[in-house]
């Protein structure tokens, strides 16, 4: 099973295995890493999922759809180039390694 | 009285009660903290019971707020299944349905809301639901799917959020559905007419029967069984089942019997305190009273996040007033309907985008000024509308209606004048 590291607004680094097909937000509100929201619980609608994708994995993701698109232009923490939602990140194999970090803030 | 070493309890282990714990320990709060609750499962969002869920009833780990891990790393001690049935607050203690007794140092309320029940002749006869919990959802799934093989149809009495949204499942699921709203119009409470409009011509094109102006008078079965609907005139409408959705009762009953100040909601005010120092409340229990004296009763997800905030942060003693604007969102059919601001009182609407797909967003204006905006499936405009109001800032009417401004260019301009706080 794969598995994402997540660094906690402080620094904190926490690396989970997830079963494919889970969410990154799924993850890590389950492990309960800091500096997650998930107000709508996965929806695309409140963007309090936000992180920014370490390198080198911006680009090996599936490109964003044009809502999550949308939702990233007003986040509440600076958007990067490399910010996405996490719940619409899906873990599968090929993302064994993955990491995010999340920002200070989300809403 | 007060046990400075005893636990902080919170009651319900809602969206709110999860997020006041959260937030304790975020905010630096070390002592033993007690999440309590009266249902089964654990902590759970409501939202996708009147969406996803009632198509394919899933996993239920996918309806939790926060894992178990989640909690035990935060040492949140959650306590299932029990029912808090008073508050003795001459003793700090909160008293439960068994006897047991528990002192609290500080004493969170997040008791949530109630649906509202029908009050007719035949409302409590079989298969006449209403939805606010996960075993309810199921009952309707299983209601609408049976509909839907039997051929009957679903009669939804209430044309808000979530008569609609359940409308909108049993429509996909197959079943016949009429909506009965004693209203002229749908969401009538929280939308102007274009809006409710665009609304009618979507469930209509779906092939939902809306009925307006409808009084229903009382609920006919046999065999304990619901069969039909009555209106005052007189007409009668064959049903299957029926999903009661005419809004929620905020759950003040624990607040109310122990004298704390309540008016249909715990009163709290923009910190969450309630009438008792050592007392905070959240979400949809509560009443709030804003600045300028008026009442405001919310039932959302951002409500109970954002209050629960405010009453963790009052329980230690400090302050953090809830001042964002509110949003709210609902997805019907294709539609993702995102809400943000209090329209109550505009004089002036003006729309952006395409009113007849639908894909646009109505903007509420008072004495010129931004008070809120409804965007159907229009993302940008709502998240740009968020940041607006939440900066004080407002576009013309004329700029709002006109596609080609950029909303944006507001807030760059802004930018260095409000140093971005929200
Ligand atoms: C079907 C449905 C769809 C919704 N859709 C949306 C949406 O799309 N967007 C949105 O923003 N909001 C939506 N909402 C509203 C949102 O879910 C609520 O505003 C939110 O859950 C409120 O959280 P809360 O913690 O105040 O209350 P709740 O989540 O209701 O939690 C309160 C808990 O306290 C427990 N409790 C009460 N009294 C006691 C007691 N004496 N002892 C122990 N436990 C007690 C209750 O059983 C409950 O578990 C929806 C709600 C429903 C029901
Ligand atoms: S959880 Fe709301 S947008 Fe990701």
């Amino acid at each position: 099973m794969p598995q994402v590291t997540y660094i906690e607004p402080g620094g904190a680094t926490r690396t989970l295995t997830l079963a494919a097909g889970t969410s990154v937000m799924r993850g890590a509100v389950d492990a309960g890493v800091d500096g997650i929201e998930a107000q709508c619980g996965g929806n695309c609608a409140c963007a309090t999922c936000h992180c920014y994708v370490q390198d080198p994995w911006l680009d090996k993701l599936p490109p964003p759809s044009d809502d999550e698109t949308l939702m990233l232009t007003n986040v509440a923490a600076e958007r990067r180039p490399n910010s996405r939602l996490s719940c619409q990140l899906i873990v599968e194999p090929g993302l064994d390694g993955l990491s995010v970090r999340f920002p200070d803030r989300q809403s | 009285m007060v046990d400075s070493q005893a636990p902080i309890l919170i009651v319900g282990a809602g969206q709110a009660g999860v997020q006041i714990a959260e937030t304790l320990r975020q905010e630096g709060y070390t002592g033993d903290l007690l999440l309590i609750g009266n249902e089964v499962h654990p902590p759970y969002q409501r939202p996708p019971l009147s969406k996803k869920w009632l198509l394919e009833p899933g996993a239920l780990s996918a309806l939790s707020l926060r894992g178990a891990d989640a909690l035990v790393r935060r040492r949140i001690e959650l306590k299932l299944d029990t029912e808090v049935t008073a508050i003795d607050r001459a003793a700090s203690r909160l008293r439960f349905a068994n006897g047991e007794q528990l002192a609290y140092s500080k004493l969170a309320l997040a008791t949530g809301a109630l649906a509202r029940a029908l009050a007719l002749p035949g409302a409590s006869l079989g298969q006449v639901l209403s939805l606010r919990s996960i075993a309810d959802s199921g009952a309707i799934s299983a209601a609408l799917r049976r509909c839907a093989t039997e051929g009957r149809p679903v009669v939804v009495i209430g044309g808000g959020f979530i008569g609609l949204e359940v409308a909108a499942s049993a429509r996909k699921l197959g079943a016949a559905v009429t909506v009965l709203e004693g209203l002229p119009r749908l969401m009538s409470r929280v939308t102007a007419p274009i809006v409710s409009e665009a609304f009618e011509r979507v469930h209509r094109a779906h092939g939902v029967e809306l009925v307006f102006n409808a009084q229903v008078t009382q609920l006919r079965g046999s065999a304990g069984c619901v069969e039909s609907v009555c209106t005052a005139d007189g007409r009668e409408y064959a049903a299957g089942c029926v999903v009661v959705g005419i809004g929620v009762v905020p759950d003040d009953r624990l607040a109310a019997a122990a004298g704390l100040a309540c008016d249909r909601g715990i009163l709290v005010d923009e910190c969450a305190r309630t009438s008792d120092p050592s007392i905070a409340a959240a979400g949809d229990c509560t009443a709030r009273r804003l600045a300028d004296g008026r009442l405001l009763r919310l039932e959302s997800v951002q409500n109970a996040v954002e209050q629960a905030k405010s009453a963790a942060v009052a329980l230690l003693g400090r302050e953090r007033p809830f001042r964002a604007a509110p949003w709210f969102w609902s997805d019907q059919y294709d539609i993702k309907l995102q809400m943000v601001g209090l329209s109550h009182g505009y004089d002036q609407v003006v729309t952006r985008g395409d009113v007849q797909k639908p894909a646009f967003s109505a903007f509420y204006f008072q004495a010129g000024r931004l008070i809120a905006v409804d965007s159907l499936s229009r993302v940008q405009d709502h998240m740009q509308s968020k940041r607006l109001l939440d900066h004080g800032l407002s576009p013309t009417p004329e700029q709002a209606a006109d596609p080609l401004f950029d909303l944006q260019s507001l807030l760059r301009e802004a930018k260095p004048a409000t140093a971005d706080g929200a």
